[in-house]
Order: structure tokens, then C-alpha cells, then sequence
């Protein structure tokens, strides 16, 4: 099961395969002169060595000569620049699309924003820690899996737009023959019409910090009336009859049905917590809840997991401005928000006793941030 | 051994030797920590180090390589070399000399403290890009800034004299275009330090402000641009390449006359050709950044002026080549890393080309293909030329021949190990690993084990060439004026070891 491949992938799209056979030109042309000059070169190794009683010649210019191999490599690359240029303008025109999906990089997971129909939903890496620090065995799809892929329908240009929140990430996925860098405060753009049902993967190409290995993508593109009925399963929470593939599971709050105002107890939210907190704040704050100071503070005894209830609420729910702190009111439902609250102010012997309901969120989330 | 003669010497020799030491140093700490970092990848999941370290790693080898064992090792031997082969006593300002090595020991102090500070050391990657170094980076960042500062300023005041000596001390009779080729590769590399590093120094100059004092040169949110910060920083970034591999493709150009017997071919086309890249390497810095979202039309351009560059640089390698077509050729250690160059820096060459390509690139960018690439230009490419260097000048150094056996030992290691650890990350990065990761999917395992045990094997061969150095100081077969039977040149004139005080007037 090792695997030995060697080469670029063709890829699903009009656009990957441009590359790749542009990939293989360029490849072969450079092969057919390493066969020239070594061929040359290993040539006057073999037979003109002072070994085999060789006399050095004495010639040591020829303007002809050097003409000649200073313009033949020229056409060469002439000739080279020209499909190049040609691929080029085609995938950078973005006009007349379908579809078009917004793709912004957080530290450390992807979003997606569906512009036509509103879904909006995060998709993180889903390879459990325990992989990771190798406590258990590798399944194949080792940091190739997220909670929530990316679904698209084949044979539709669809339009991206590529931004980020925080640092530089770039959105790249292989079989796609798409990479766009995405820029904080700026919008690229970029497009691909995938030909072939199937799962493709990719992940963050660019260093965007601590966890940059760890942002997998996952696309997965199928016909167009199963996109259909995943598009409507997405906005009703109900799944159309007979579905061709298989429904993508979803735990995002925008699909979940809104749940009865209840009071959970904290044997309920403690174990919620924990999950949460190991899936989304462990990358940064570390599950021993020690943080990596000074970027990534600990919470483990900290000022505000110790502190002030509504203090604590407001930094999750509003994030902090200018460092890795995101904003998780969208990101978490409010069972999910207020089960981590308590688990951060209870777990690693913070012990302060305190139990949030999701109805301190709620109430939160409507009075707005707090005054820094 | 008196320690003031090392802190106050002017001499060109005694400055060229402390370089050289400094590089060597420099040399096997980034080597050390680019064995760990191939440890950590030796299989999936994380083994010995966390991300943030592993970030640190990467970041600090880079600086080291580039600023403290390639720059450094090639100002030491302009300073061993240049007025022995140009007739000149010294270097033209040789307090100016004194300082800019010794600032080099200061500033490399500076950057690896950093590992021991709070939040420890820089983990955005040598390419400091804004806004993770500006934003998120560690407080020890403003550290690296202060290094580079005082790297900058030795690499110009090191130009400054490097071309002061070449325009005003050579020897009556010898005419421009009759220098030794390394002579003129260093005086156009000079020249494009003191174009370049300036333009770094304004950009980590704009990184301190937007960390402390409120400016946004890099943030949108107060009207700058993350990518502006990629424009200024290979506008120096690309000239640095070509400032890490000119004055190798000099030292070549001296080693392969030698061992052919044949005067070099085409010299003048050889000048006319790194004139050319040095010029070429301003213009084509966006070819780093082509997947930033750059406009379709300057995408273009800087594809065309890129795969120009592949005209000067193959007129150099063909002329390598006619220079041994029809020569008598042997094969002493500097030989053999000088042709192993010729082979495996055409191999960088040519992925170069292909990352030229645009719509290729959108795969190879930021991939193990690139890390393939660069490796193979700079370690096969720029220290070979260096390691050549060294064992060609080395008994005109000491007086002493190095152990030829161990140095063919040294040579085969190398070569074949620097294969088996940068071949394999051409297929990696097609295959679709980005560079920068501590941790991959299971697909990427066997050639990351290969690229691990090739540098394992790679980092040991260079403590023979350690200890070749040492046991040749120490004592060895006597070498003549001459050296090598064919060599030609001013500097092979003069007694070996080469007296401290030459060709005085
Ligand atoms: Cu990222």
C-alpha cells in the first residue's frame, strides 16, 4: 500500500489537464537537452581524460558557436511561452459563472459561503489528536478528512472568491488544478468546472502558523440534482427522497433545528465541553489547557477562565481584535458555546463551580460585546 | 594563539579565514537542525517536535544557511582570493573589512538567543511574511529584525570594499575583461548586494513599525496590503538568489580550466552572461508570488523576463562544457564537485524553468517541488561550488595537499546522498505535499523516509570534510606555488602557504 507516485495528478477539470500536459511539455523539452549537454559532457569525460593520454585543444572561442546555442534556446522557450500564455488567460477568466462559493481561511479551518443560497458553514480538520500524537493507529485517510466538506455540482463553472481572517492561507486543491493564496482584507478570485463525481483533497498550501499541516480540504462534486437535493437538505434539515449519494452528515447550527430552551446540567455539558474544546480550542490553547504563551495563552488558571463570568462569555463569543482569537458565535451553537465555557472554567483544576445555560448565550449574544 | 591579532586584523587572509570558520560554524548548526527537522519527517504524525517548534526550525535553518554559512563562505574566499588574484596587497579599506566580519558573530548570537526567549524564536519562515511575522509573530521577531539589520550592513560595507579593491587595486596590465572570472562574478555581485539589501532592510524596517509604532504598511484594515510586503521582500529576495550563486559559477569557472588543461571557452560571452542574470534577477521578482492573485498581464511578464534567464544561464553551462570537450581531463576532489555542479545545478535549472511556467506553477507553488528546486541550486548548486573552492585553494591556504582518498570519499557520499535527499522531493511535491509541514498524509511516507535517511548520510560525510580541513592545517604533503599541474593565474605565483603580507609595493 506504499504508494510510489511520482508525477502531477491530470486532475477532474478542463484546467487541470491544460497544466498537465503543459507540465509534461516542459518536462520532456528539458529532458531532450540534459540529453544534449550530459550526453556531450559525460562524452568528454569518458574520452578526453589525461588517463587515456588525451592532449588538450586549444580552441577557445567561436562567436558562431555562441550564437548559435544563446538563440536556439531562445525559440525554444518562444515556442514554450506561447501555450503558457495561452492556458494562462483562459483560467484567470473568471467571467460567466454558475455558481459562486466564498472561501475564507481562519486559523486553522476553512469556511464556505454558498452566495446564491446562503449556506455558510466551517469545515475543520476532523483526525482525531490521538492519531495525530500517534496513540493509536493511522486510518488511511489520515489528515485527509473534515467534518463538513466542500459539495459542488459538476459540470458548472463556479466561481470563487478566496479571502482570509487572520494570516496568509492559500486554497489548493490538486485534482482541481486550483491554487489561490488567500489575502486578509483582500478578495482573489478564481473558478473551476469539474467533469468527474468523486471526492477530491487538497489542504493550505501556504504557512499560516502553528497548524498550517492541519487545514485539509475536502471536495466533494456529484451531479446536479443531487447537489439539488443536498442544497435543500442543507436549508430544511430534511432529506429529499432518494438521494443518489449518501447525505453529508452536518452538525453545523445553521442546519440544526432549533432545540427547546432547556437547563442542562453540568453531567451534560462537561462531556460536550471536553469535545468541543479538543475539536476547536485545543489547536491553539493545547488540550491540557496550558497554551503555547505568549501567542496562545493558557487557560488553565487564567485571568479570564478564572475571572468574571461575562467577561469569559464575551471573549468567546466576540473573539479579541488583533490576535488569533477568533469570534465563535457563528462558529458554535449555543448548547455547544456554553458547554465549553463551563469546561474551560472547571477542567485543569479551575474548579470555580460555575455552570453556563445556553440561555446565558442567548442573552449574551443579544446585549452585544462588552466595552473593552 | 593571541586573540587580539583575530579582534583587531586587517589582513585579507586572517579576515578570509575568520569568514570561512564563521560559515563553517554557521554551516553545521543550520545542518543540525535541517537533520532534525528531516527526523520529525522521517514519518507521519508528530513525533519529536510540536508545530510551533518545527516552524522555528524551518525559519532559523533558512536564515542560517543563506545569511550565515552561503553568504559568508563566499565573502571569505573573495577576501582569501581576490588580491592574490588580482595583485593587490589587500583589501582597499581594510578597517572596513575588520568591521564587517565582526559584526557577523554579534548578529548571529542575536538570531539563535531567540530560541531562549519567551515565545521563542521567529516560526513564520525566512520569508518573515506579513501579517503572520507582523501580526502573530513571536516578540522575539523584533530580535531577527535587529540580525538582519546588522547582516545588512556588513553584506554592503563588505561590497563596498569588495568593489573599491577589484576598480582600484589591480595590478598594471591587468584590464577588465583580462580578471580571473571569480573576480569579475564577486564585482557584479557587489554590485547587487548594494542594490539589494537595502530594500531588506526597509522591509523589515516597515515590519517593526506595523508591530510597534501603529503604522499598517501590511494591513488592509489601515490601508497597506499583505502582498505589498511580498513585492519589497523578493524585489531583494530574487537578487539574493543570484547573489548566493554568481560568485559559484566564478569559482567553477576557475576549477574547470584547471583539471581540463584547456582554457576557459568564451570568456567573454561568460562576463557578458552574468552581467546579463544579474540584471535579469530585478525584474523578475513576482515570479515568487504568482499565485497572490497578481494581475493576469504582470503574470506574463514575469514568466517571459524568467525564462530569459534560462538563455545566460545555458550559454554558461555550455561553455563549462566546451571547456572540457577536447581537453585532458583528471579528477581530484574539486573536479569532481565542479562537474557534479555542471549536472545537478542544470537539474535546479531546469525545475526553475518549469516553475517559470504559470499555469504550472499554480501546482508547484509552495509544494515539495519547489523545496526540490531550490535545494538543488543551493546545495548542489552554491555550497558545491564553495566545497569545490575550498579544496582547490585549500594548499594554497596551508602549504599542505588535503588527503585526496578522503576527499573522493567525501565527494561520493555527498553526491550520492544529496540525491537521495532532494531527488525524492520533486516527486513529493507533484504528488502534492506542501512545503512547511511537520506532519503529512500517509501517501507521502516513503519518499520522506528516503529524503531522511539521504541526509542523515549527507550530514555524516561533512565531518570527513571537517576533518580533512583540520588534518590539512595541521601538517600533510607539501604543495608547490603551482599546486596543480595546469592551474594559471596570480595567485599561483605566490609561495604556498601563501605569506601573510603579498605582493607589497
Ligand atoms: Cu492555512
Amino acid at each position: 500500500m506504499t504508494n510510489w507516485n511520482i508525477n502531477l495528478t491530470q486532475g477532474v477539470t478542463p484546467v487541470s489537464h491544460d497544466i498537465y500536459d503543459l507540465h509534461m511539455t516542459i518536462f520532456w523539452i528539458c529532458v531532450a537537452i540534459a540529453i544534449i549537454v550530459f550526453g556531450v559532457m559525460f562524452y568528454a569525460i569518458i574520452h578526453h581524460r589525461k588517463s587515456k593520454g588525451a592532449k588538450s585543444a586549444h580552441f577557445h572561442e567561436n562567436l558562431w558557436v555562441e550564437l548559435t546555442w544563446s538563440i536556439i534556446p531562445f525559440i525554444i522557450l518562444t515556442l514554450m511561452a506561447i501555450p503558457a500564455t495561452k492556458v494562462l488567460l483562459h483560467m484567470r477568466n473568471t467571467e460567466h459563472s454558475d455558481l459562486t462559493v466564498k472561501i475564507t481561511g481562519f486559523q486553522w479551518k476553512w469556511q464556505y459561503e454558498y452566495l446564491d443560497n446562503g449556506i455558510k458553514f466551517f469545515s475543520n480538520n476532523n483526525t482525531p489528536f490521538d492519531q495525530i500524537y500517534n496513540k493509536s493507529p493511522k486510518t488511511a485517510d489520515y489528515l485527509r478528512v473534515v467534518d463538513k466538506p466542500l459539495v459542488l455540482p459538476i459540470h458548472k463553472k463556479i466561481r470563487f472568491l478566496v479571502t482570509s481572517n487572520d494570516a496568509i492561507h492559500s486554497w489548493w486543491v490538486p485534482d482541481l488544478g486550483t491554487k489561490q493564496d488567500a489575502i486578509p482584507g483582500y478578495i482573489n478570485e478564481t473558478w473551476t468546472r469539474i467533469n468527474k463525481p468523486g471526492t477530491y483533497h487538497g489542504q493550505c498550501a501556504e504557512l499560516c502558523g502553528m497548524n498550517h499541516a492541519y487545514m485539509p480540504i475536502v471536495v466533494i462534486a456529484m451531479a446536479e440534482k443531487d447537489y439539488e437535493a443536498w442544497v435543500i437538505q442543507q436549508k430544511t434539515g430534511i432529506i429529499p427522497s432518494t438521494p443518489a449519494v449518501a447525505p453529508v452528515k452536518t452538525t453545523a447550527p445553521t442546519a440544526a433545528p432549533p432545540a427547546p430552551a432547556q437547563k442542562m446540567t453540568k453531567e451534560q455539558l462537561m462531556p460536550l465541553g471536553e469535545k468541543t474544546f479538543n475539536g476547536i480550542c485545543a489547536v491553539c490553547h493545547q488540550q491540557t489547557g496550558e497554551g503555547m504563551p505568549p501567542t496562545y495563552p493558557a487557560l488553565k488558571g487564567s485571568k479570564i477562565a478564572t475571572g468574571q463570568l461575562p467577561q469569559h462569555i464575551n471573549r468567546v463569543l466576540f473573539g479579541k481584535m488583533g490576535t488569533a482569537m477568533q469570534s465563535f458565535k457563528d462558529q458554535l451553537s449555543d448548547e455547544e458555546l456554553a458547554a465549553v465555557i463551563t469546561y474551560e472554567r472547571n477542567a485543569w483544576g479551575n474548579n470555580t463551580g460555575d455552570v453556563v445555560q445556553p440561555d446565558d448565550i442567548k442573552a449574551a449574544k443579544a446585549k452585544g460585546p462588552l466595552p473593552e | 594563539m593571541n586573540i587580539k591579532r583575530w579582534l583587531f586584523t586587517t589582513n585579507h587572509k586572517d579576515i578570509g579565514t575568520l569568514y570561512l570558520i564563521l560559515s563553517g560554524t554557521m554551516f553545521f548548526i543550520g545542518g543540525m537542525l535541517a537533520m532534525l527537522i528531516r527526523l520529525e519527517l522521517f514519518h507521519p504524525g508528530l513525533q519529536y517536535f510540536q508545530p510551533n517548534t518545527y516552524n522555528q526550525m524551518i525559519t532559523i535553518h533558512g536564515l542560517l544557511m543563506i545569511f550565515g554559512a552561503i553568504m559568508p563562505a563566499f565573502v571569505g574566499l573573495a577576501n582569501w582570493m581576490i588580491p592574490l588574484m588580482i595583485g593587490a596587497p589587500d583589501m582597499a579599506l581594510p578597517r572596513l573589512n575588520n568591521w564587517s566580519f565582526w559584526i557577523l558573530p554579534f548578529a548571529f548570537s542575536i538570531l539563535l538567543s531567540t530560541f531562549f526567549m519567551a515565545g521563542e524564536a521567529p516560526n513564520f519562515g525566512w520569508t518573515m511574511y506579513a501579517p503572520l511575522s507582523t501580526q502573530f509573530g513571536p516578540p522575539s521577531t523584533d530580535f531577527l529584525i535587529v540580525a538582519i539589520h546588522l547582516l545588512g550592513i556588513s553584506s554592503i560595507m563588505g561590497a563596498i570594499n569588495i568593489i573599491a579593491t577589484i576598480l582600484n587595486l589591480r595590478t598594471p596590465g591587468m584590464t577588465l575583461m583580462k580578471m580571473p572570472l571569480f573576480v569579475w562574478s564577486w564585482l557584479i555581485t557587489a554590485f547587487l548586494l548594494i542594490l539589494a539589501m537595502p530594500i531588506l532592510a526597509g522591509v523589515v524596517t516597515m515590519m517593526l513599525f506595523d508591530r510597534h509604532f501603529g503604522t499598517s504598511f501590511f494591513t488592509a484594515a489601515g490601508g497597506g496590503d499583505p502582498v505589498m510586503f511580498q513585492h519589497l521582500f523578493w524585489f531583494f529576495g530574487h537578487p539574493e538568489v543570484y547573489i548566493m550563486i554568481l560568485p559559484g559559477f566564478g569559482i567553477i569557472s576557475e576549477i574547470i580550466p584547471t583539471f581540463s588543461r584547456k582554457k576557459l571557452f568564451g570568456y567573454t560571452f561568460m562576463v557578458i552572461a552574468i552581467a546579463s542574470i544579474a540584471f535579469l534577477s530585478f525584474i523578475v521578482w513576482a515570479h515568487h508570488m504568482f499565485t497572490t492573485g497578481i494581475n493576469v498581464y504582470a503574470q506574463i511578464v514575469f514568466m517571459y523576463t524568467t525564462m530569459l534567464i534560462a538563455v545566460p544561464t545555458g550559454i554558461k553551462v555550455f561553455n563549462w562544457v566546451a571547456t572540457m570537450f577536447r581537453g585532458s581531463m583528471t579528477f581530484e576532489t574539486p573536479m569532481l564537485f565542479a562537474l557534479a555542479f555542471v549536472c545537478l545545478f542544470t537539474i535546479g535549472g531546469f525545475s526553475g524553468l518549469m516553475l517559470a511556467i504559470v499555469p504550472a506553477d499554480y501546482q508547484y507553488q509552495d509544494t515539495y517541488f519547489v523545496v526540490a528546486h531550490f535545494h538543488y541550486v543551493l546545495v548542489t548548486g552554491a555550497l558545491f561550488t564553495i566545497i569545490a573552492g575550498v579544496y582547490y585553494w585549500l594548499p594554497k591556504w596551508t602549504g599542505h595537499y588535503y588527503n585526496e582518498t578522503l576527499g573522493q570519499w567525501h565527494f561520493w557520499l555527498t553526491a550520492i546522498a544529496v540525491n537521495l535527499t532532494f531527488f525524492p522531493m520533486h516527486f513529493l511535491g507533484l504528488a502534492g505535499m506542501p512545503r512547511r509541514i511537520p506532519d503529512y498524509a500517509l501517501q507521502f511516507t516513503a519518499f520522506n523516509e528516503i529524503a531522511t535517511i539521504g541526509a542523515f548520510i549527507l550530514g555524516a560525510a561533512q565531518l570527513i570534510f571537517l576533518y580533512n580541513i583540520i588534518m590539512t592545517i595541521r601538517g600533510g604533503k607539501h604543495a608547490s606555488a603551482k599546486v596543480w599541474e595546469s592551474s594559471h593565474g596570480l595567485e599561483w605565483t605566490v609561495p604556498s602557504p601563501a605569506p601573510h603580507h603579498t605582493f607589497q609595493t
